[in-house]
């Protein structure tokens, strides 16, 4: 993953050692600093996600990622661009054809969703010999970040959890009970497309660093760990976040110690930590008494 | 959005309703309402009057629009005629003081969010922006509200447990605590007994008499079956064949006025346990069943 002549670094277990070495080389300060900003994001932003059940949504957001970075590389505007603007237009798309029920889309997305794969694989054929092109936007890199980059990453994930913020209380009620949000005056419909367009942004963002294909490392899997592990919304929200930092962190310096790339790392990560979360949660149901007590319940 | 904008929104929410606030005028007041959706009345000439403390049931077949009901006094659905008065108010202006429990909403179990949680959220959930992270008076109180509710509908027990994994008695009275928690003077409840069994059903019944009776809530039920209700009524509106009968049970679920409804004959037979059957109703669901 790295260039050679940065020859092969060792991993010495020292931590200090071993970061101050990192941070050594401006490039991974950017690495470092780009994927802070977005694996708190993207976490915050997928712990709504996994609550409202749009993985499927997020899904296509973060697939049309690909051909609006690789159509942006070809117009020559900078992928980045192209990764905002398709990402924040689909989401936009989605809330506007999405009628009542959640399922009717499903198929129109997934038609539009493959036509904008194709269109991606086209530009890429046109743009010819691009360095390393497709395996870049699908599957992320650490390497090469400016300090732009990162300035605009900082703005767009600050305003996207200053929203989050804002809204995230009534968003909780019109995500677990709309009905009843409803009839409370919460405008469940805005706060839907409003929540679509920060789903843009944090995706776009995430794209960035971990490749559109693997988006839902850093989106949908701190958040369903976390949710696995506890059901107070502020903690596992908080262990979202803190979740993807450390997958982030770690998948870093693994891809900066060994040959491997970033996004198998981080994804390895996050995945390892979602089967735990699986394994303690099994077992703590062995042990809880209330998990004997529902069938009875049930059967009375 | 506009919300964060309208202070007297804000202001009126903040406020605990001290029971009696809006003077001593109906709760509920509906005259000669009716309601169109699609273009076909579903039922009109309505007169329906509750006051504080007093249990009303919404009964009739399915599709008759009981939920509709429901939805008029809630302001989502507009009156095509007649008048209707919220404590004192056109609907949909005085929202935050009805408790509203919607037709069966099973959380399913992955939900991720305990009983306390969503009481909560019917507490303060449609607030804008991240509550403060450190203890004060209001975070107290709220948790003192919340905690007190759901003591009283009988749920201390499993309010901690993610609410997915709560049998449906127990999630009906998570829910009722959710719809209690502002302190209300009118609670909707939209077939709340629906997929319980008879002894929650029973239960549930007994549990809504009594926040109606003794904390003086007005309680609107709309209910499929009325006899695990009967002995808690106080009044029954009953929609059927576009019209409607409002009363108490012993006028209202009689053959005479049945009969009259459907335009076709129907009985109503009183079982030794005072339960109430209604027979030869033209579209009975699941045959010979009790009325309502």
């Amino acid at each position: 993953m790295l260039p050679a002549d940065l020859a092969s670094p060792l991993w010495s277990w020292n931590l200090v050692a071993d970061f101050q070495q990192m941070w050594s080389f401006p490039f991974m300060v950017n690495a470092f600093r780009a994927g802070t900003i977005v694996a708190v994001a993207a976490a915050a932003v997928g712990w709504f996600v996994v609550m409202r059940r749009q993985t499927f949504a997020a899904h296509t957001v973060s697939a049309v990622a690909f051909p609006g970075a690789a159509g942006a590389v070809l117009l020559g505007a900078g992928a980045v661009y192209g990764y905002f603007t398709l990402c924040i237009a689909t989401a936009l798309v989605i809330a506007a054809v999405r009628g009542r029920g959640d399922r009717e889309e499903s198929a129109l997305t997934g038609t539009a969703q493959a036509f904008l794969l194709a269109c991606g694989y086209l530009f890429i054929a046109l743009y010819k010999g691009l360095l390393e092109g497709p395996q870049t936007i699908l599957f992320g890199t650490f390497l090469g970040i400016t300090d732009g980059q990162v300035t605009l990453l900082l703005c767009v994930g600050a305003a996207v959890l200053a929203i989050l913020a804002l809204i995230g209380r009534p968003l909780l009620f019109a995500s677990a009970d709309p009905q009843v949000a409803t009839a409370h005056g919460v405008p469940v419909r805005a706060l839907s497309v409003v929540f679509l367009v920060l789903l843009g942004a944090a995706t776009a963002e995430a794209g960035q660093i971990t490749g559109t294909l693997l988006v839902f490392a850093l989106m949908v899997i701190p958040a369903a760990t976390a949710q696995t592990l506890t059901a107070r919304p502020a903690a596992s929200l908080a262990l979202a976040v803190l979740l993807g930092l450390t997958a982030t962190w770690a998948g870093l310096a693994a891809a900066y110690y060994s040959p491997y790339p970033l996004g198998f790392f981080v994804t390895s990560f996050a995945f390892a930590g979602y089967v735990i979360a699986l394994g303690t949660r099994a077992l703590r149901g062995l042990r809880t008494p209330f998990a004997v007590t529902v069938p009875t319940e049930e059967a009375a | 959005m506009s919300r964060i904008m309208d202070p007297a929104t804000e202001a009126d929410e903040r406020r605990v309703p001290a029971p009696g606030a809006d003077g001593d005028g109906p709760v509920l007041a509906l005259r000669d309402a009716a309601v169109r959706v699609g273009g076909r009345t579903l039922w009109s000439g309505v007169n329906l009057r509750v006051d504080a403390g007093e249990f009303t049931a919404v009964l009739g077949p399915n599709g008759v629009g009981k939920s509709t009901l429901v939805k008029l006094v809630l302001g989502t659905v507009p009156a095509a005629a007649g008048d209707v008065r919220v404590l004192g108010k056109p609907p949909g202006r005085a929202n935050h003081r009805i408790g509203y429990m919607p037709q069966r909403r099973a959380f399913d179990t992955s939900m991720r969010l305990r009983g306390t949680d969503v009481v909560r959220m019917g507490l303060d959930g449609d607030h804008w922006g991240v509550p403060l992270p450190f203890p004060g008076p209001r975070r107290r109180a709220a948790r003192a509200r919340v905690e007190e509710v759901i003591e009283l509908v009988g749920a201390s027990a499993y309010a901690h447990r993610p609410i997915g994994q709560c049998s449906g008695g127990e999630q009906q009275r998570l829910l009722i605590a959710q719809a209690l928690v502002r302190r209300p003077r009118l609670l909707l409840l939209d077939e709340p007994l629906d997929s319980l069994d008879l002894s929650h059903q029973g239960d549930v019944a007994a549990l809504t008499g009594r926040i109606c009776h003794r904390e003086g809530v007005a309680v609107v039920m709309v209910a499929h079956d009325v006899n695990p209700i009967l002995h808690h009524l106080d009044k029954v509106v009953y929609l059927a064949g576009g019209g409607s009968a409002t009363g108490t049970p012993e006028e209202v679920i009689t053959s005479a006025t049945l009969t009259r409804l459907y335009g076709t004959r129907v009985e109503v037979l009183r079982a030794s346990d005072g339960q109430l059957v209604v027979v030869g109703r033209p579209e009975t669901t699941g045959g010979g069943h009790a009325a309502g």
